[in-house]
């Protein structure tokens, strides 16, 4: 007997064991899941507390109000970098949100035509090209047939940058409003025109704002694709025609300087730019997710 | 049947007549106006492939299919050869996906199949705000902070460690190939995990009561159940976020310390395609130095292409996929 009820015992005892073995690696792999999203958190509160903190001190009035000063002259500030920031990222605006809207309601309308198709491949291909490749497409298009920098070509490659997040947000927050609403419209007799102008958009207009927002902060940041296109600055300029000083670039050009008070104005011009594209960022998604919330509530 | 009737049937059915009430209805000018602005996005997509391979001519005629595999760069006597850059590329970002991957699927998991709900939108969240993170203040704090506190010491860990495999061979420096592949592992994150986390909220509850049902822990429903399930979702991730590492700029040039190096290790400074371009674009003077830069372009170009059309296709089918067997 003894011998014959060993081996299920022994059985027993192997399946206790593994079954122990089975609870601590199903607990220690769930902790290091959550011990992952901890680290995920560590480098944002780490770089927005250095930032912060570096930044703070060399920030005043006059930061916002001068123009930079040469090396070693104490004061000064980045006003032609905000300026021409705000005219860079104004350009792109100008070519980029009426292109992808109307582009958007083609999508919207006939997502499975052959240009349908077409565009969503394109949106795909645009959003995951890498953004320095646009500032030499924007280059060959603008600098190498005029012969100088512009802001105009800064503007145009961030344009395409911004192209598919208004794009995709666009057609994502159409397809959200109730259909009910455009077969009403239709049904009264409004063309199809009107349907998109007065019922559609207005429906799905905090959402279409939200990804305006998030292009806007996407392209606010980006300093690759003006390296050659926008390429600074040291001057005020609101010439069009002309080079120009943006926030990311300028941020650039401090940091790799070998000048200690050029490194600190790098932190405190990354500060002004942290702030602009967090708080778009934020106010965005917020605005999202309370959109969202409405129209799937609905 | 009275003349005057005729005249007007026939004023009605003439094609202007019928092109100026379609005018004035509205919808061919508005229809005529989306497919102009879609066919302007489809044709800027395509312009930007042609107008890098048109203006790198020169340097494609004089060094033809070598560029690729051509180990010099030296812009004085303008020979030209792309393989350190490459090389670089491919090094920092799939190392950089060696370290992202992991941490990034387990920060999914955490936030779909773990985490109390209060915490799942806010942790979310945070972690998209990491990719708003513009990257030229990566690359300033990457400069000044994470190098010398983090890089250097663990880089110089590493060395007295493990120094006798060939990807941790010294000397030590700060900015390295090192430096880059953290900084871009921590920046492809939120991609990695924004995706995967999607895949993972999109897998049908009957799938994990299932597999609990039979006595699976929870770790054992995850890995023999979820991720084979949304395995090619997943794949799409991390995909996508290989094409991000691999034509990240700024941050990049910033911490990778700009160096012409073959070298296995990690440890030294070298170069990416996407850095190379940013660093001397401005400086090219000669039309073959600008050129070959150019071409370095239209290789990044075409790889990052590939990359994304090769995730998207996987995205997309776990994301046809899914809907209708969860009905079933």
């Amino acid at each position: 007997m003894e011998s014959a009820l060993s081996p299920v015992r022994a059985a027993q005892h192997r399946a206790r064991s593994n079954y122990r073995t089975r609870q601590i690696v199903n607990r220690v792999m769930l902790a290091l899941c959550g011990l992952a999203a901890l680290i995920a958190v560590i480098p944002l509160v780490w770089i927005l507390g250095y930032v912060v903190q570096r930044g703070v001190g060399a920030l005043s009035l006059d930061f916002f109000t001068q123009l930079p000063t040469p090396v070693g002259v104490p004061g000064g500030g980045i006003l032609n970098a905000i300026v021409g920031s705000a005219i860079v990222v104004g350009i792109a605006c100008a070519i980029s949100i009426p292109v992808s809207l109307t582009a958007a309601f083609y999508v919207y309308a006939r997502p499975n035509t052959l240009l349908g198709t077409l565009i969503r491949f394109s949106t795909d291909v645009l959003s995951g090209v890498p953004s320095i490749i646009m500032g030499i497409f924007a280059y060959t298009v603008f600098v190498l047939t005029q012969g100088h920098f512009s802001a105009l070509s800064g503007g145009f490659a961030l344009a395409i940058i911004m192209t598919p997040i208004v794009l995709r947000t666009t057609e994502e927050m159409l397809k959200l409003v109730p259909k009910t609403l455009r077969d009403g419209s239709l049904a009264l007799g409004a063309a199809d025109w009107r349907t998109a102008l007065n019922v559609l958009l207005p429906a799905a207009m905090s959402g279409v704002i939200t990804g305006i927002m998030l292009g806007i902060a996407r392209v606010a940041g980006e300093a690759a694709p003006m390296l050659f296109t926008a390429f600074g600055n040291p001057f005020f300029s609101t010439a069009l025609d002309q080079p120009i000083a943006t926030l990311p670039h300028q941020i650039y050009v401090y940091a790799i300087s070998p000048y200690r008070d050029w490194q600190d104005k790098a932190w405190a011009t990354a500060l002004v730019l942290i702030a602009l594209v967090m708080g778009l960022e934020i106010i965005a998604r917020g605005v999202a997710s309370w959109q969202e919330r409405k129209l799937r509530g609905r | 049947m009275s003349v005057i009737a005729e005249i007007k049937r026939q004023k009605r059915n003439s094609p202007w007549s019928e092109l100026v009430r379609r005018i004035e209805h509205g919808d061919v000018i508005f229809r005529t106006l989306t497919v102009v602005a879609g066919l302007l996005v489809v044709l800027v997509t395509a312009a930007t492939g042609f107008e890098l391979w048109q203006n790198s001519a020169l340097a494609r005629a004089k060094f033809g299919l070598d560029f690729l595999t051509g180990t010099n760069w030296d812009p004085v006597i303008e020979d030209f050869g792309a393989l350190p850059f490459l090389y670089g590329t491919i090094q920092t970002s799939i190392f950089a996906l060696l370290i992202a991957v992991p941490i990034g699927l387990g920060i999914a998991i955490f936030l779909s199949e773990l985490a109390p709900a209060w915490l799942r939108q806010p942790l979310g969240f945070l972690v998209e705000l990491l990719a708003a993170v513009p990257s030229v203040i990566f690359g300033l704090w990457g400069l000044y902070v994470f190098v010398p506190s983090v890089v250097k010491p663990f880089a110089q860990f590493l060395n007295d460690n493990l120094g006798f495999l060939p990807i941790f061979q010294g000397p030590v420096f700060g900015p390295s190939r090192l430096a880059a592949t953290l900084i871009l592992s921590i920046m492809v994150l939120p991609t990695l995990v924004a995706i995967s986390r999607d895949v993972f909220l999109a897998i049908p509850n009957a799938q994990r009561e299932g597999a609990l049902g039979l006595g699976a822990t929870q770790w054992e429903m995850i890995t023999q159940n979820l991720i084979p399930y949304g395995l090619s979702g997943i794949l799409g991730a991390i995909i996508l976020a290989l094409g991000r590492a691999m034509g990240e700029t700024i941050a990049v040039t910033m911490v990778i310390g700009n160096n012409l190096d073959l070298s296995a290790s990690l440890l030294h400074p070298g170069y990416t395609m996407a850095s190379i371009i940013a660093n001397e674009f401005t400086e090219a003077t000669t039309d073959l130095y600008r050129e070959a830069l150019i071409e370095i372009g239209l290789v990044l170009f075409a790889l990052t292409l590939l990359v994304n059309i090769i995730a998207r296709l996987l995205v997309w089918r776990v994301a046809r996929r899914i809907p209708t067997e969860a009905r079933a």
